[in-house]
Parts: C-alpha cells; structure tokens; sequence
C-alpha cells in the first residue's frame, strides 16, 4: 500500500515537468507582448527593456526555464508582471477558495447523486426513472454561468433570499485561518452566525456547479447498479431468500459505488479546472478568477503557476480515488 | 467425453442485415433520440439561414436602435431589446451561426488530430506509441479552459483563433478512443489477412482499420459537440473570444449581466438557446450511442 | 398420502422477445420425493434451466408469462403464492446453487458475511436454525449465525473453516468456491435443492468430489434434489432418477438405470448414441443431425419429428402424450411400441 503511494508519488515528476514545459513553451512561443502590456501604454522602450531586463526575460527562452525550474524546486513560482506578487503567495491565497468550493459541489453531487442512480435504477424503465434521465441529459447540457445567472435572479434579486455573490461581506470580520475553508474556519472560531453567513455565500455557486457532475454521477451510478443487479451474485442472493432491501443497499449499492468512483476523481479534476466561469458569476475570490485576470493581460507566470497547482491536484485527486477503490473492491487492494 | 453438443442460440444465427433493422427500430423506438434529432435539426437550420431570416437584420449587422432601448418582450420584439436597442431575438437567431460552427471545427479538429496521434501510436507501437500517450496524457492532466483561455488570449480575438485554442486542449480524448480500437483492430483477422497480400502499412491503417473505428468516433463526436458549444460559449462569456457586433450566445449573456435584474429578457433567450442546442446534441448523441455502440449499451 | 416434495403439473411458460413469443415450456410434468435426485437433461435451450428457475419463482416476468399448470411445492401452486411467501421459501425450504462459482459470490463481501446474511435471512422464518432462544438480540442471532456459518464449511470440507470466513472470494479456488456456495444453499436447511450445472465450470476431479458431496447431503439430510446438467456422465454417476428435455418439453424420464439402459424415446436414444464408447471407432462420432427448432414458430406435433428418422406423418398432428414403458419409466412418443418391437428383432 505504501509502496503502491510511493510509486505514483514518483510518477508525478515526469508529468510535473511535462506540464511545466508545455504551458512554458505556450506562454513565451505565442505572439503577445505581454511585457509592454504590464508596462502600460505610455512606458517608453527603454521603460519596457528595463521591465523585461528585471523579470529576465531578455533572456533566452532554455535560460528562462532553468531559471524558473530552479526557482520551482524552492516552491518559487516566480512573480507576477502585472502585479508584482510573488505568485505562489498568490495561489495559497486563492486556492483555498476554490477547492471549498469545488468539494462542497462534489460533496453534493455524490450524496444526493449516488442515492439518485439507485433508486432510478431499481425503478427502471417506470414513469420516474424516464422522468429523471431526461432532467439529468437536461442538467448536463444547462451552461453553468447561465444556470448561475438565473438563480441570482431568482434568490438573490427577486426573492432576496441568498446574497448576490463573494465569500463573505467586508462588515464581517474574518475567522483566524486555519484551513482556508470559511465554513469550516468560522466553526472553528465557534462564530455560528459568521458559519451561517459563509454558507449562504457558498449555496448557489456550489449548487450551479454541482448540477452537471451530481446528474452524470447519477447516470453512471444507474448504469453500473443495472450491470451489477444483473450479475450472477444477486440472483443467488435472490435465489437464497435475502431480503431484496438488503440486496440493493448492500450487495448491490457497494459494487455499483466502486464503478461510478472513477468517474468522480475525473469530474474532481475537471472542476478544478472549470470553476471559472462560475467564479466569474458569482464573484468568488478563487483561483479561477486569478487565472481570467492573468490571461488577459497575458501575465504568463500566474496562469503557469495555477495550471501546474490543478494539474497536481488532478493527479492527487485521482491517487485517492485509486485508493478509495481498494477499500471497496477487496480484488484490486495489492496489486 | 460424455457431453451434449452445445448449439448456438437463435439469436447469434439472425443475419447482418437483419442487425441494422433492429439498431434503427431501436432509434425509432426511442422518443428521446428522435426529438434530439429533431432538435439539432432545427439548430442546423438556424446556423444556415439564422442570419438571413433575423427580423432585423440591421440589428446583426451591428445597427442601434437608440430608442428601442431594453423594451420588454412584445409582439414586434419576443425577447425584448438589449441596452443598444437591438431585437434579441435577431441577435440570437444570427448567433447560432458562430456557436455551431465554432463548436463543429473545435470537435472536427480535434478528432483529426487525435485520430492521427491516436492512429499511429496504437498501429506503430512501442516507443512512438509510448512518446504520444505520455503527451496525451500530459495534455489531459492541463486545466482544458485555462489552456484555451490563455492560448486564445495569446492569438488574440476572433473565431479562428478560439477555434484553433479550444481544439489544442480537444484533442487526447479521441486520442486515446483511436489507439484502443485501433489495438483491437489489429488483432482482426482482415487486419492479418491483408498483411499477408501485402498492402501497404499505410493502406492497412487507413483503409483496414480506421474506417473500422469510425462509429464509436461518430458518438463521441455527436456527445461532444454539446459540450464544445458550451466551451465556446464559456470563452465568450469571460470575454475571451469573438468580439461584438459579432454576435455570439456567451457574449450576449455576459453582456446582459449588467442589466440585471431590470431587463432579465436580454438574458434569458441567448441563455435558453444554449441550453436547448446543447440538449438537443446530448439527446442525439445519447442515441446514437445506444445503437452504435454495443459496449456501453444497457 | 402426504403430497410429494415437489410436482410440476402441465407447466406452459413463454417468453416474449424481439422475434415474437417464445414458447419455452410447453407441458411440463415432474415429481421430486424427498431422497430422489433428479437429473435434468438436454440441449442448451431446451428449458431446463428455466425449469429450475421458475420453482424459485426467478425467471423475471414480463417477458416470461406462466400460460398454465401448477408448480405445487408440498401441494401448494407456488404460481398462485403472493410472491412474500414465495420469497420466504426461498433459501430456507428451496436452495439453488449455479453453475459458475467465480461470478456466483459477491467480490465485495467476506465469504463469512455472506454465510451469515443467508442464515440471518432464513432464521427470519425459522429461528430453529440458528439453535438459539426465540427472543435473542441483533448480537447474540449474529454469533450464532457466524458458528453455523463454520459449521457448514467445515461440512462441505474445507479446512480450517473458521478462518476461511474471513477470506474474500478471490482467495479461493474454483472447487472450494463451489463448495462455499453449496454451504451457502444448504445452510437455511433446505429441503429441495436445485443444482444448476454446478459441476460444468470445474475441473473433472474436483467435479466428483462436488458430485459426492451433494450425494452425501441428500442421504444426510433426506432432501429432494433437481441436478440441472448436459452431462449423460454426471446423470449416471449421480442421480437415482433422470428426465430428458427437448425444445421445451420433458421427452422421457424414469429412474436412473432404466433409462440408460434402455432408452425409449428416439431424442434419448440419439444422445447415449452420441457418447463415444470403448467400442466406438476412430472418426466415428455419432451426432444428431439438424437444430433445436426455433420456438417462436415450433413445428406442430411432436417437436423432435423434423429431426427424428422414425418420424410418420402423424407425428405432426398432435403433442404425443408421456405414455409408460414399465413402471415409473415414461417417454413421449407414440411410436412407441414400434419401437419396443425394433428393440427385439
């Protein structure tokens, strides 16, 4: 098991410099000028060669990458051109938002998801399980942004039920952080009433993105429940006198769960990656925002920074779904 | 040896032909595919004549209406007036052009290229197959809409380039559907045969076994197509992409977003476009899936 | 006279499908007293394995519909049972056990746990099972289960039972396998088994010693027994009665010897052809010609007619009815005397 971990910890560096190199080369090969951009538009050329001088890039493009590789392997992830940050300080700050929100709309999608694809499948091919395949084809095709925009307009600003958007309001005041996540920091500090306010804040962004990953999780748990109710298992279970509520939600549900759990590490990766449009609805201080505001003032070693953060986390993520699969499915646990 | 000899069942005698009759009964059968056909129908007609029968078609051309502003919904504007005064509704109707074809050339490029990296990694094996998928996989472990957002933003606006961005993160999935069916493939019997006539490896490849591999691309690409329009749609919405007066669905959203929740009409009908397109191509796509491939059918 | 274990009386089943409605069990009669074990023979196809299925009530309907007959488990129709009372028979008065060991226990679950779900289940209906007070607790019930549960490893003859329980299915071969789902079928103490093939995916050694083991139980426990097989060999090695099927209908059935020795329907006949002997020469094999009848559209009369060298015109007029050849020893054909007297020419 340790080994099994050590063994894909290794395999994270070749990948690590894979990444590092192509988003590398796609920043400094593609045309853009992102130097006299951070520059501004009146800065002289002599203002504009010191500003590239500074930040090296006069440079070479392999001098560069060692230089940034170099400074990589002592958790340097250079500095921002526009604002002059360093970016890794920049991405402790921001990441933690993103992945509160991105686990609470996971956290949703599993848990009302899982239970969905059970039931429609042991109801299958009856008015409810046709009922639910469409809303989920429908769930999977709905924009996030728009699904975003409408429930702004329908809780935020009509019925005034939620706020609008952000973590928290500036009047108050922030928990002592501890793992970044407000929810959890505010329990923490015991302030039941900050909890209650971070939580509102958090509802309908994580809703919007919980749809898509909780209806193609429910799917993929339909599926793979109607598969294993068709093994040779169940009906021996059957053929044997169990009680059929305790075929499903035994016998059946665990098998069932193992097959749908890749799916969830792929969906976890691909959230991380795709929070920024619902970040952009709903004005939530994540990563993904970072990232839009670096893009386009074409500031390269933020969007780097954040691309290589995902990319391990995506991996990271996976590992654990390749290690939750062993507990459940006994047959895979040492190999 | 005491056993009975086993006889096929009745089903595996049924002919070919007799199979294509049961996939199409089947698409018939279900209600869902046929509307999802029925739908992108409609789509593909506003993509062709969407600008042509706008009724104001000075409105897509980028003509204001100053003081049309933001009327609500009526008989002579369905979807309202946005903040220029223009019909939403002509706006939209014109928009469908740019989003499907945008969404068509990201999964036709991405299909090309993954099907030539996909191809030769599984027909030439060993180290050229081992060099490909380590950058397939690499590409898939990157941010799919940061790569796009930042490679867009590089080319800078305009639809080819958003195209070509979006398409360069498209790609490693079909990659990897070529280069399994393509292993498979190889093992076939008529792969074998037509070595030991002697073709040509790249004939092999391309007259043997990618036509082989074509329906399972077909699905892919008709469950794809939904989910690039809404890519598409997303750069347009950040501000990354086709700029106005061109219009487009995700740029119209977004510019509607300053207005509301006063003038919601201007939101609502690019939005609702989006989502019924999309629907339209998951419901074909999960059709055509059902009948064409037999792995994933329940 | 107590009613029998078991008795299928006129059993129509049919099954609809893409093609049209099959008709898959056409007039099926059979009766299993306890200590007799019954070979079910016949071609893939030919319904035997339905057979087994429909008197645990399993075969999903729709696309099956029970046309007619009566299958009276201890004189009651389980047909016309609310399918409660069928279920509450199931494992603890009717066990089954399938064909292949690897994909009949649930990779999921310790062997144990499953043991003790089954005994748990059958306890339900009969407490007398687990040998412990009517008012036990959760704990208590679950620790008797987990005691009966080794006791019946330790019955079917695998080793160190008590640690085995908490092996996964994976840790054991394909024969002990067999034998933990065969603990499994006869630890609600069952007293008809059905044996689908149980033997077919295992080796020829370990398929005697499964085939001994089951021997055993019926002698031990005096229970009824249906061995659903294709294999002539394991009928004679095992059963102490055997009734042949062809295309949906039982074509003739009689105990053990009598039918072996002297077969009287021309489909029996055919397969003991079939089987090579000592005597047999080289290449010469002895199939039957031409297919199982397609049974959407089955041919009129005696089903086995289009395929039968004695076949007369009036063979296709009507189903021949099971007449006797001696004693218990039925078969279906009416040619029946003319082929008793081609025996003896």
């Amino acid at each position: 098991m340790l080994y099994f971990i050590l063994r894909r910890c290794v395999m994270l560096i070749p990948v690590l410099i894979g990444l590092t190199l192509v988003m590398f080369a796609i920043a400094r090969l593609l045309p853009g000028d992102p130097v006299g951009l951070a520059a501004g538009p009146n800065a002289t050329q002599e203002e504009i060669a010191a500003l590239a001088r500074e930040f090296g890039l006069d440079k070479p493009i392999w001098v560069q990458y060692a230089n940034y590789v170099g400074g990589l392997l002592q958790g340097d992830l250079g500095t921002s051109l526009l604002t002059r940050r360093p970016v890794a300080a920049d991405i402790a700050a921001f990441l933690p938002a993103t992945l509160e929100l991105v686990i609470a709309a996971m956290t949703i999608a599993v848990v009302v998801g899982i239970p969905l694809g059970l039931v429609t499948a042991v109801w299958r091919n009856r008015w409810p399980d046709y009922v639910s395949q469409v809303l989920a084809i429908g769930a999977i095709s709905m924009p996030r942004f728009f699904l975003g925009l409408l429930l702004q307009l329908c809780f935020a600003m009509w019925l005034m039920w939620l706020p609008l958007g952000g973590r928290l309001p500036i009047i108050v005041f922030p928990p002592p952080t501890v793992t970044g996540f407000l929810t959890i920091d505010t329990l923490i500090a015991g302030d039941l009433e900050a909890f209650w306010t971070a939580l509102r804040h958090l509802a309908m962004p994580a809703i919007a993105m919980s749809l898509s990953p909780l209806a193609t999780i429910m799917r993929m748990m339909r599926a793979s429940t109607i598969e294993v109710m068709n093994q040779d298992y169940v009906m021996t279970a059957r053929a044997l006198g169990l009680p059929r509520g305790k075929i499903i939600l035994k016998y059946v549900a665990r098998n069932a769960v193992s097959a749908t759990l890749t799916v969830i590490g792929l969906y976890f990766g691909w959230l991380l990656g795709g929070t920024v449009l619902v970040e952009t609805v709903f004005d939530w201080p994540g990563l993904g925002l970072y990232a839009t505001k670096a893009i386009i003032s074409q500031d390269m070693m933020p969007v780097i920074g954040v691309a290589l953060v995902i990319g391990l986390l995506f991996v990271v993520a996976n590992l654990i779904i390749d290690l939750a699969y062993g507990v459940i499915n006994p047959k895979v646990r040492y190999s | 040896m005491t056993e009975i000899a086993e006889t096929p069942p009745i089903e595996m005698l049924s002919t070919g032909n007799d199979r294509w009759r049961r996939a199409l009964f089947r698409f018939r059968q279900s209600k869902l595919s046929m509307l999802g056909a029925a739908m992108v129908a409609v789509v593909l007609f506003f993509t062709l004549f969407g600008t042509v029968l706008a009724p104001y078609p000075e409105h897509v051309a980028g003509g204001v209406a100053t003081a049309d502003r933001f009327l609500p919904p009526s008989a002579a504007h369905p979807f309202g007036t946005n903040e220029l005064g223009q019909d939403v509704l002509s706006l939209v109707m014109a928009g469908t052009t740019v989003s499907v074809l945008a969404g068509f050339g990201v999964v036709l490029i991405g299909t090309v290229i993954g099907t030539l990296v996909g191809g030769i990694a599984g027909f030439v094996g060993s180290w050229t197959d081992e060099v490909l998928m380590r950058l397939t996989d690499l590409t898939l472990t990157i941010p799919g809409l940061i790569l796009a957002m930042a490679i867009a933003a590089a080319l800078g606006p305009g639809f080819t380039n958003m195209v070509i961005a979006i398409s360069l993160s498209w790609w490693p999935g079909y990659a990897r559907l070529v280069r399994g069916e393509v292993l498979a493939a190889r093992e076939e019997v008529y792969v074998t045969a037509a070595r030991a006539i002697g073709a040509s490896p790249a004939r092999i490849l391309f007259r043997h076994i990618l036509p082989n591999t074509v329906s399972p691309i077909i699905v892919k690409m008709s469950l794809d197509m939904g989910f690039a329009i809404l890519t598409v749609a997303g750069l347009g919405f950040i501000g990354i992409g086709v700029r106005p007066p061109t219009p487009e669905w995700g740029t119209l959203l977004s510019l509607s977003r300053a207005y509301m929740p006063d003038y919601w009409w201007t939101a609502m009908a690019p939005g609702m476009a989006m989502f019924l397109a999309v629907f339209g191509f998951n419901l074909l796509g999960d059709g055509l899936r059902d009948i064409l491939d037999p792995k994933a059918r329940r | 006279m107590a009613p029998p274990l078991l008795s299928i009386r006129d059993l129509h089943l049919t099954m609809t499908s893409f093609e049209g409605e099959a008709h898959v069990l056409n007039g099926i009669d059979l009766t299993v007293r306890r200590g007799e074990i019954w070979g079910l023979v016949g071609e893939s196809g030919c319904g035997k394995s339905l057979t087994g299925l429909s008197i645990s009530r399993l075969v999903p309907a729709p696309p099956a519909a029970y046309k007619r007959g009566e299958i009276a488990f201890e004189g009651r129709d389980l047909l016309r049972l609310p399918m409660r009372e069928v279920q509450a028979l199931r494992g603890k008065r009717i066990g089954m056990i399938f064909q292949d060991p690897t994909t009949n226990l649930n990779p999921a679950y310790r062997i144990g746990e499953q043991l003790v779900d089954v005994a748990l289940a059958a306890a339900k209906h009969d407490p007398s099972i687990l040998d412990c007070e009517a008012g036990a607790g959760r704990r208590t019930r679950r620790r008797a289960a987990h005691r009966l549960a080794a006791e019946m490893l330790d019955r079917v003859g695998i080793p160190n039972a008590e640690e085995r329980l908490d092996n996964y299915p994976h840790e054991f071969s394909g024969g002990m396998r067999q034998r933990v789902l065969i603990a499994m079928a006869l630890i609600g103490r069952p007293d008809l088994l059905i044996a689908d093939e149980p033997t077919t995916a295992l080796d020829v050694s370990v398929q005697a010693q499964i085939l001994k083991l089951l021997k055993g139980t019926v002698s031990d426990h005096d229970i009824g027994v249906i061995l659903i097989t294709h294999n002539l060999g394991v009928v004679a090695e095992t059963c102490t009665h055997v009734a042949v099927m062809y295309a949906g209908n039982i074509v003739e059935r009689g105990p053990v010897a009598e039918v072996i020795n002297r077969p009287a329907h021309p489909y029996t006949r055919a397969l003991m052809a079939a089987i090579p002997t000592r005597a047999s020469q080289r290449g010469s094999l002895n199939g039957l010609g031409g297919a199982v009848p397609n049974l959407v559209t089955p041919p009129p009369g005696c089903r086995f007619a289009p395929r039968c060298a004695r076949a007369i015109a009036a063979c296709s007029a009507q189903q021949p009815p099971a007449l006797p050849v001696a004693g218990e020893h039925h078969a279906a054909c009416i040619r029946l005397a003319e082929s008793e007297e081609l025996e003896h020419v």
